[in-house]
């Protein structure tokens, strides 16, 4: 490709052979292009769909265009400064991905985490799940034609992003999770402000449910629409919802706790038929279901330190400064080199809210790390989508987008 | 439940270069022309049942020898416990079989890997570029490619930033 002008394609079918079936390429079978400015693609998603009448023969989806080379860059940056980076891979999880992030650093170096960060990360990580899926249903249903939802899903959304923006400072990119614990302890508004979240939302859950649930028109869209069985969706690689949608109990929190996952009382919701209506109850009691974490967080807040207090990793706070020869050489140290894992690699996984979101991390002793590959839920869903697609009508497969919920940012990095 | 070690180095006492523990992670180091064999050993085998592939993804060495690497997290949805696989392949010829017809979830992750390491993988259904535009130049994540220096193209200097780039031209 040397310009602009080459990269229309006018050419001949005969150059997708292999893509597409023999019937296309006789011009029996029509080939169309959707996206990657599309309304139902969530970003950036360019699909070669080729069609008999209405009905989806086959569905290449070609992705990339939102591909940052996020894992080359924390290649060149210290594992502290990398985490700024992790914000924006899948910019609806922000806490999800610092958290996948930091564990795997804590692993690597065997650092230790008071449980009062503990407990917060997950409250926190469980109000991202809630916003997440907030995005998802007004996304979700806008894509099918429910308008009203969209907005008052993110109506609620705001008040979550206000709690981000108390305890980080920012809305949307907060790096509010550090090795070894939080940046730093919320501050005296925090409880207030979820408290009064999660006496306001639950009623809120339940008007979204009046305006879809029941609904006719909802129904008619989603029952019966994406079906995925059980086997398919485990030798695909799908997670979340779209897993447990087909009836496999596979959550992360329970199966692999972290960050003190095991504390917390919760269910993990379960489908029955695998299709569109059924992933759509599971996140929506999803949502409730955060909403027990984050009451059981904040009830039982341990008081305490946020940070742990190994010095060769975690910076020493700023009152030490002034009268430890110590702490002024540990500060200077690691602002200026950073600290050096031990040589070896991990590989850590979190549930995130559209699935599995493992890190991949390799150190070979040094302030950068090696490599850090990241395993992201949308970029495995969006490999499974042909085989949801398919046989599917045109029409629906908006609703299919929307049901496997991916997130651009996540599947290209 | 059998000890996934034990079982898989009794099965292929050959292949398995080296055994490492760290952090409660095993990885296993296995022949780069038995991958595909160990792989269906490990889903198939009761008592081991790896039924999930989690992820695959490639590591560069450069300038060590061998140079690249291929990692394969599996998970036990039935005894849930993970285990890596980890095959080594050479500079000059960094070639290992696919093994999508094992675990299919694998099919873009090996994309992936080819993608931005240039590992080939065969008998893979559809190894095209995946994130990067198909007529590209390098494999990004490569060691050896440089981190920056591309400069960003407008309509209104396309052609002029084109002319410079240093990628091959009929």
């Amino acid at each position: 490709m040397t310009g602009l002008q080459d990269s229309v394609w006018e050419g001949d079918i005969q150059q997708l052979k292999g893509l597409v079936s023999e019937r296309a390429l006789s011009g029996e079978t029509m080939v169309l292009n959707m996206g990657p400015q599309h309304p139902s693609t969530h970003g950036v998603l360019r699909l070669m769909l080729e069609l008999d009448g209405e009905e989806i023969v086959s569905c290449v989806p070609d992705i990339g265009y939102l591909h940052t080379g996020i894992e080359k860059s924390m290649e060149s940056k210290r594992y502290e400064q990398a985490i700024t980076m992790t914000d924006r891979m899948d910019y609806l999880n922000p806490m999800g991905n610092n958290l996948v992030y930091c564990l795997a650093i804590e692993k690597l170096c065997e650092l230790d985490v008071p449980l009062r960060a503990q407990y917060l990360r997950v409250l926190l990580a469980e109000l991202t799940r809630i916003n997440s899926h907030l995005v998802w249903l007004g996304t979700h249903a806008l894509d099918i034609g429910a308008m009203s939802v969209f907005l008052y899903c993110f109506r609620e959304r705001e008040k979550i992003l206000d709690i981000f923006e108390m305890v980080s400072g920012q809305r949307m990119m907060s790096t509010y999770f550090r090795p070894g614990g939080l940046w730093r302890d919320v501050p005296e508004e925090f409880e207030p402000a979820v408290r009064d979240f999660i006496d306001y939302f639950p009623a809120r859950i339940d008007d979204y449910e009046r305006l879809l649930t029941n609904n006719p028109l909802w129904l008619d869209r989603t029952q019966g629409i994406g079906f995925l069985s059980a086997e398919d969706a485990i030798r695909l690689g799908c997670t979340g919802p779209v897993l447990r949608g087909s009836g496999v109990n596979w959550d992360i929190r329970k199966a692999i706790p972290y960050s003190s996952y095991d504390h917390f009382e919760f269910d993990v919701p379960l489908g029955t038929h695998g299709d569109i209506y059924d992933r759509y109850l599971i996140r929506i009691e999803e949502m409730r279901q955060s909403l027990r974490i984050v009451r059981q967080a904040l009830d039982n807040l341990p008081k305490g330190p946020v940070r742990s207090n190994n010095r060769k990793y975690v910076p020493p706070p700023r009152s030490e400064l002034g009268t430890s020869m110590e702490a002024v050489i540990h500060h200077f140290k690691l602002w200026t080199e950073g600290f050096r894992p031990p040589k070896g690699e991990v590989y850590v996984r979190v549930e995130s809210p559209r699935g599995e979101l493992g890190c991949y991390l390799v150190s070979d002793g040094s302030p950068r790390p090696w490599r850090v590959h990241f395993r992201t839920p949308s970029f495995i869903h969006l490999s499974a989508l042909p085989h949801i697609a398919k046989g599917h009508l045109i029409a629906d497969l908006v609703g299919i987008i929307g049901t496997i919920d991916i997130v651009l940012g996540d599947a290209d990095r | 439940m059998l000890d996934p070690v034990e079982a898989i180095t009794n099965a292929f006492p050959d292949a398995i270069q080296d055994v490492i523990e760290f952090r409660g992670e095993i990885t296993l180091v296995v022949d780069s022309d038995r991958i595909v064999s160990v792989c269906r050993f490990c889903r198939d085998t009761k008592g081991l049942e790896y039924n999930f592939l989690s992820d695959v993804s490639g590591v560069d060495y450069y300038p060590q020898e061998p140079r690249f690497a291929v990692s394969y997290h599996l998970y036990s949805m039935v005894h849930n416990r993970s285990l890596r696989l980890k095959v080594y392949l050479p500079s000059d010829n960094p070639v290992v079989s696919s093994v999508t017809s094992i675990y299919p979830a694998a099919n873009w992750s090996e994309r992936e890997v080819y993608d931005l390491f240039g590992v080939y993988f065969t008998d893979h259904p559809d190894l095209r570029r995946l994130l990067m535009p198909e007529g590209w130049d390098g494999h990004p994540l490569r060691k050896d490619y440089p981190l920056g220096y591309e400069t960003v193209q407008f309509s209104f200097n396309f052609d002029e930033i084109d002319r410079h780039k240093p990628y091959a031209r009929e």
